[in-house]
């Protein structure tokens, strides 16, 4: 998409709205270490801490280590180090120390704490944000320069692959999988095993395999953090899904809105095309592979499979209706395998340790870890990956702190535009594909959102309405037409304006936009309608009978109008 | 173009380049593009009208993009364009009458955790007070 080469040969990305370049000045390395280094400051460089400027703080500490001579601390660029509230954030493994917003005043008290650092036996207790997590997919992100293949290479990276091509049939990889109990990470929670499996069995020599990373909630970072931290890993797992369907090709879609991670995923194809990890004759095998990245352009329609098939075609990115399920008939009317960054991003780890050890966490249908996106009113917000079947009041209020300000906690909305709030009296619910869906809501792609008592919830109800009604493709009625007239009648009930006649249109209407669209994206939208209405019905009585707005965020009870 | 070889399923990259260069879409540039790729023209206008990124008007002198996405919605940005409104007049996909403000939305940028948040001319800010936003706005 551009011809701009930088010093090392590797293409370097364009900010997606083309307004300026990003900015890759040459890349400056940590200073010069001899032998072995005492200590690490690993410097977060996604895309929260770099908003905070921590690549000039990354400048900063090397720039005072190199003068005063320094020469057993090692600084490094790492990715997401998970705290991104509370960025830009500086570990020191060999100390397990964690600093957190590290301004550029707070260079020489940092420099100076890496001076004197002692690399401990036993590592602090760390706060339940760390040590409730059990971090699996994301058990590279922090700690490996997310541009360095070798950095990868030395902890454990590519030897899933390694097993897959060299010790393994594909039959056997899919087993593998199958044994994990991995499910679609991208929300909908198909077991992914099967999906392998329903690929590999098509006929014909040509096909591919997909990776979406088209991340189109609101409110979820999960695949941008995982791109932007440790790439190699989902390139990997694509690999591994490749040898085991029997592709040689596969395409990455990338949302155009995540610069760095297009940026940053180039350079890994690049280098691991280098490497010998992706190309012809991989590890010395018969197998080969190639990827190519393609870039979205702001629709989040092109999540959806089909879509996202016309999309990658350089077309509109307009659903069809299945089947012929993409597995059959795909991209070019070939078998295609799509799954999510996050599935592919558990693949090697699989690989590397077996099916059985993965399956080991979770509960029930629900096996394994999942990443979520800890934001909104909430004291550590950030990136966080838990067993599945944890309690959710543990996420939020262990893992997250809970609540900011001393207010109350009143719903976390999950799921994105498809999926439901929670209200506090489920918090004890398990985190898992099934408890999700019968609480009315959706695992999603694995964006939390937690809200106090500052939030309207039908404000939030016709806030994702407002989304789904702007996604809308427009290709089939209901969800074209249907969405637009929800967002009305949402928008009479925030006005006052609303009777309870409304109300009882507003639930048949919303029953047909979920029965009748065409695909995903109109069959989920009236779910945050049917959650709020579930959990939080005295609120929508509120503004229609009483004209009051009990959060004060409607326009009704005086406060800022949402125009 | 000549990188991604003529290719009607290049069409999209071609697009993204063509705005890098050129900062929008004007009917000269999508005529050129539906030729050398041999697509007809009315698929890439069709194209460049689905997705949001695209934009067929030229824009101002500076772009600031707020993000509107579910973290920074109930942490205020609505109040942010309500203020960029009321200071400058201008809404979503408004561009100032001397031309030097283009106001934009993002339907997330993926950066809740820092919430709200908001890019002027490329480069992302978290935690963005209304306040922020217009003093940074006024000094372009």
């Amino acid at each position: 998409m551009t011809d701009l080469v930088t010093a090392d040969g590797v293409p370097s990305a364009r900010e997606a709205d083309g307004a300026k370049p990003v900015r890759r000045s040459r890349r400056m390395t940590g200073p010069q270490v001899v032998g072995h280094a005492r200590a690490t400051a690993a410097v977060c460089q996604a895309a929260g801490c770099l908003s905070a400027q921590s690549d000039k703080v990354f400048e900063e500490i090397t720039a005072q280590l190199v003068a005063d001579g320094v020469t057993d601390v090692a600084v490094k660029r790492v990715g997401c180090l998970g705290l991104c509230a509370a960025g830009p954030l500086v570990e020191v493994p060999e100390t397990g120390e964690l600093f957190r917003q590290v301004s550029l005043d707070d260079v020489s008290e940092l420099v100076s704490a890496l001076k004197s650092a002692k690399p401990v036996e036993t590592k602090p207790v760390l706060e339940p944000f760390f040590s409730r997590q059990r971090r699996v997919v994301l058990e590279n992100c922090g700690k490996v320069d997310p541009e360095n293949i070798d950095d990868y290479l030395s902890r454990k990276g590519y030897r899933g692959l390694v097993r897959a091509v060299t010790e393994l049939t594909p039959q056997q990889v899919i087993d593998e999988i199958a044994k994990s109990g991995l499910r679609g990470r991208g929300g909908a929670g198909y077991p992914t095993g099967l999906k392998w499996s329903t690929v590999a069995k098509q006929p014909g020599s040509e096909k591919y395999v997909v990776c979406n990373a088209d991340e189109g909630d609101p409110g979820a970072f999960m695949d941008r953090s995982v791109l932007e931290s440790d790439p190699y890993r989902v390139l990997e797992g694509m690999a591994i899904a490749a040898y085991a369907v029997g592709a040689s090709h596969g395409y990455v879609y990338c949302r155009a809105e995540y610069p760095l991670a297009v940026q940053r995923l180039k350079a890994a194809i690049h280098r691991a095309e280098k490497a010998g990890y992706l190309g012809e004759a991989i590890a010395e095998s018969t197998f080969n592979f190639t990827v190519e990245l393609r870039l979205g352009a702001g629709a989040f329609v092109c999540g959806e499979e089909t879509a996202l098939i016309a999309s990658i075609q350089g077309g509109r990115g307009t659903p069809v209706p299945r089947p012929p399920f993409p597995a059959a008939s795909g991209l070019r009317g070939k078998p295609t395998l799509i799954n999510n960054v996050e599935s592919f991003a558990s693949v090697p780890v699989i690989l590397r340790d077996g099916g059985e050890a993965y399956a080991e966490v979770g509960v029930g249908k629900s096996r394994g870890t999942k990443v979520f996106a800890l934001a909104g009113r909430i004291v550590n917000g950030g990136l966080i990956e838990v067993p599945l079947g944890i309690k959710l009041r543990d996420v939020i209020f262990d893992i997250g702190g809970g609540v900011p300000d001393g207010r109350k906690f009143k719903a976390v909305q999950t799921g994105g535009p498809s999926g439901g709030c929670i209200p506090e009296e489920l918090l004890d619910m398990s985190v898992d594909y099934e408890s999700l869906l019968a609480a009315g809501s959706f695992m999603g792609s694995g964006g939390m959102i937690v809200m106090d008592d500052t939030s309207c919830m039908v404000d939030v109800a016709r806030y994702f309405m407002d989304f789904c009604r702007e996604e809308s493709c427009g290709k089939c009625v209901p969800c074209r037409v249907g969405t637009t007239e929800l967002h009305m009648m949402l928008t009479k009930i925030t006005e006052g304006r609303a009777t309870l006649a409304d109300l009882k249109q507003l639930e048949s209407v919303a029953a047909m936009v979920r029965d009748t669209s065409l695909c995903g994206l109109g069959q989920g939208a009236p779910n945050p309608v049917f959650s709020t209405l579930r959990y939080f019905r005295d609120e929508y009585l509120a503004h229609i009978v009483d004209h009051v707005c009990p959060a004060g965020v409607c326009a009704l009870s005086g406060g800022e109008s949402v125009a | 173009m000549l990188r991604l070889g003529h290719r009607p399923d290049a069409l999209i990259e071609v697009l993204h380049t063509v705005q890098q260069s050129f900062g929008y879409l004007d009917d000269d540039a999508l005529r050129y593009v539906s030729t050398s790729l041999h697509v007809p023209l009315s698929k890439a206008y069709g194209v460049a009208t689905f997705y949001s990124l695209f934009t067929l008007k030229p824009q101002g002198e500076h772009t600031c993009v707020v993000c509107t996405g579910t973290a920074c919605h109930i942490k205020g940005s609505t109040t942010i364009l309500n203020r960029i409104r009321s200071r400058f007049g201008i809404g979503p996909k408004q561009t100032t009458a001397d031309n030097q403000i283009s106001l934009l939305t993002a339907r997330c940028l993926g950066a809740c955790s820092i919430a709200p948040a908001v890019v002027y001319d490329g480069e992302a800010k978290g935690k963005q007070a209304p306040a922020d936003v217009i003093a940074r706005l006024e000094e372009w």
